[in-house]
């Protein structure tokens, strides 16, 4: 098996579906001769063409519309939005009308589209390259929302949800692009959406996580295996919809949970999860459930010192996980 | 498409011209037989149209936005989509008439209206008439203005990338002309020529707000030169003009990109049941509108070119009073949706 960053899994697997099926097509800014601003879809224009690599204006209301039209059409279209940050535009699109075409129609239309959207922090991209928007997705009936962490996870499941008859909002975090590296395989694949993954199995604690604090919490769980606190590590991988069966046979087995998320702690993914441990997993647990999570300011700022106030890291994983231990 | 004046025959008011007949100059494809039909839909609609304010008095229908006023345009257009026979509708929550004329019977109508199982665009599950009609190539997710015109600019894109030669049309309001993404759909569709038609339904009032506080132009039509393909503003109480327009985009859609339809309207009713247009408009305003009613002017234009007789008329009308009871008694009979079915179809099936 070789060895690849996420980017590499993003645009393999862009390749493979377009090969695979000529309804498939990638629609954005700069996503055609400059291959996106991230790369992530390289060489795409030259071997597909202008017709299925749409270089669009700039103007996310219209990726989001034309590609929601175009999936009525029964294509299926890739639209990819630069950054997250700049998803808001096309929120109405988004949130009102993609999601609601479904169910809107009785089920007669259906949306297989997949929107792209690089988010996340801690690479000094301050208030307006750094946003999570998970929790509004999360939160919305009608869409599925996938937030892999490795390549190998990140190009199976964005097979499935190009494959997928319902929108998808498929979340890459920019930091892990380079960072994350990993085997794939040479062949076909694909990972269900809606199952969560056990990265590392443990008896002491549940650590619930997705995304790049995934990575993080692997590197902590490792830090405290040596003063005997063992963790188990779930990656949430789709956040909607939520496997609740692997996160609640998590902590039946632990009895304790530590929620990690980049994103703002209130109303985010981590209070819905707390919220059904406390309901179903009430009896099982040996302590409080606790949420590391990024903290209720806009966005993580710029200056360095302020970035690094803002993100969870290894270090408050691990200080979060003793006291969680030592409870 | 050249930027001609699209005239049609004055009448010479000669009762003695067979029904049979063409009408001198008619456009291309159109007979005395469609001025026939075109009005028999007229009056349907308009009946059922009226019929539906009365019932939102009687509480049996929640709310409803009229099409009065709106009639030649909707018909018009839609006319010549279907004699194109490869057309695509993306209208907007005042298309009751281009929705209805489509191929929906009255009683279909009226479920949707008072919301009722078997109701044809959403099963009742949104405001009347919003949804799907696949059948009738129609979609109209929301009623958020304009939001519509990004979709439909995306469904002629995707026909195109499957080499169909479907023309889409879509439908707005003046007041959805004020909105980013009326812009953003047609500078994508100028950009990738795009087959698709842009017609705007002018009646000049955004509910309450006149056109004058909208934009600072005289006329809608004109922004197409922005977008860098034609535009025209149509008289939208005329049926005839309004076909012969969207004839002529239609072929310059399926040939050379989009086009830009302003027709000119009158808004004869309130914005919606809701509403009281005598907060905003004056009564010789509305008096004056009422004059250039496109159904009784259309109906007297017929009669008076001999096209339909007087009695033919009263037949019509009393056809279309016949149908719209018989849809109101079997809609007011009809089940409301199981509450169970409240949970399906979140996700595609």
């Amino acid at each position: 098996m070789a060895v690849k960053n996420v980017i590499e899994a993003v645009r393999e697997a862009l390749r493979e579906e377009m090969q695979r099926d000529p309804k498939v097509f990638v629609m954005g800014e700069d996503v055609g001769k400059r291959g996106g601003v991230f790369l992530a879809t390289q060489g795409l224009i030259d071997e597909f063409g202008e017709s299925r690599v749409i270089d669009t204006p700039l103007a996310e209301a219209s990726i989001m519309g034309i590609a929601l039209g175009a999936a009525f059409r029964g294509m299926r279209p890739i639209p990819e939005v630069q950054f997250s940050d700049f998803i808001w535009p096309a929120m109405n699109q988004l949130i009102g009308e993609t999601a609601r075409a479904c169910y809107g129609s009785n089920g007669v239309l259906q949306v297989p589209l997949v929107i792209r959207v690089p988010y996340g922090g801690g690479i000094r991209g301050g208030l307006f390259h750094s946003q999570n928007v998970e929790s509004i997705f999360f939160h919305t009936p009608g869409l599925k929302v996938i937030a892999p962490a490795t390549p190998y996870d990140i190009k199976g499941l964005l097979k499935s949800a190009i494959r997928d008859n319902s929108p998808v909002v498929f979340l890459e975090h920019k930091k892990t692009y380079r960072l994350v590296r990993g085997e794939l395989p040479e062949g076909e694949y694909t990972i269900p959406i809606g199952k969560a993954d056990v990265k590392r199995a443990g008896e002491h604690i549940t650590i619930v996580s997705y995304g790049l604090m995934l990575h993080y919490c692997l590197e902590a769980a490792e830090a405290v295996s040596g003063e005997g606190i063992d963790v188990e590590v779930v990656d949430l991988r789709t956040l909607r919809p939520l496997d609740k069966e692997t996160v609640l046979n998590s902590v039946k087995k632990t009895g304790k949970l530590l929620i990690v998320h980049e994103d703002n702690v209130t109303g985010g993914v981590g209070a819905e999860i707390a919220a059904l441990v406390a309901d179903e997993a009430f009896e099982y647990l040996d302590g409080p459930v606790k949420r590391l999570c990024g903290p209720d300011v806009p966005t993580m700022p710029f200056a360095q010192t302020l970035e690094d106030e803002y993100m969870p890291n290894t270090d408050k994983i691990v200080q979060a996980l003793r006291k969680q231990a030592a409870y | 498409m050249p930027r001609k004046k699209i005239t049609r025959p004055k009448g010479s008011g000669d009762a003695q011209v067979a029904i049979a007949e063409p009408i001198e100059g008619l456009p291309e494809g159109l007979a005395t037989s469609d001025l026939v039909e075109s009005y028999t839909q007229m009056i349907l609609v308009r009946t059922m149209d009226e019929r539906i304010w009365a019932l939102n008095r009687q509480g049996k229908v929640p709310i409803a936005a009229s099409c009065q006023g709106h009639e030649a345009a909707q018909l018009g257009s839609l006319l010549a989509a279907q004699k194109d026979g490869r057309c695509f509708l993306f209208p907007y929550y005042r298309d009751l008439g281009l929705k209805m004329a489509a191929g929906l019977t009255p009683t279909q109508v009226m479920l949707s209206f008072m919301g009722k199982e078997g109701e044809p665009y959403s099963n009742a599950r949104q405001f009347p008439m919003q949804g799907a009609d696949l059948e009738h190539n129609i979609i109209q997710i929301s009623n958020v203005v304009g939001a519509g015109l990004t979709q439909a600019v995306g469904y002629a894109l995707a026909c195109r990338m499957q080499d169909d030669d479907t023309v889409v049309l879509t439908y707005f309001g003046d007041g959805a002309s004020s909105q980013g993404e009326a812009h953003e759909a047609m500078n994508f569709a100028g950009v990738h020529r795009v087959p698709v038609i842009f017609i705007c339904e002018n009646n000049h009032y955004a509910i309450s707000v006149p056109q004058h506080r909208q934009m600072a132009t005289d006329d809608l039509a004109s922004r197409a030169q922005g977008y860098g393909f034609p535009g025209f503003t149509v008289d939208g109480m005329d049926l005839i003009r309004c076909y012969e327009a969207t004839r002529e985009a239609i072929t310059h859609a399926r040939t050379q990109g989009p086009v830009l339809l302003e027709m000119q309207v009158e808004r004869l009713m309130p914005h919606t049941t809701d509403d009281d247009h005598l907060r905003y408009r004056t009564q010789e305003e509305l008096d004056a509108a009422h004059e250039r009613d496109p159904v009784s002017n259309f109906g007297a234009e017929l009669i008076a070119r001999g096209i339909i007789t007087p009695e033919k008329s009263d037949e019509i009308k009393a056809e279309a009073l016949k149908a719209i009871n018989q849809a109101t008694d079997a809609a007011d009979a009809a089940n409301l949706p199981d509450p169970s079915t409240m949970w399906d179809r979140v996700y595609s099936e």
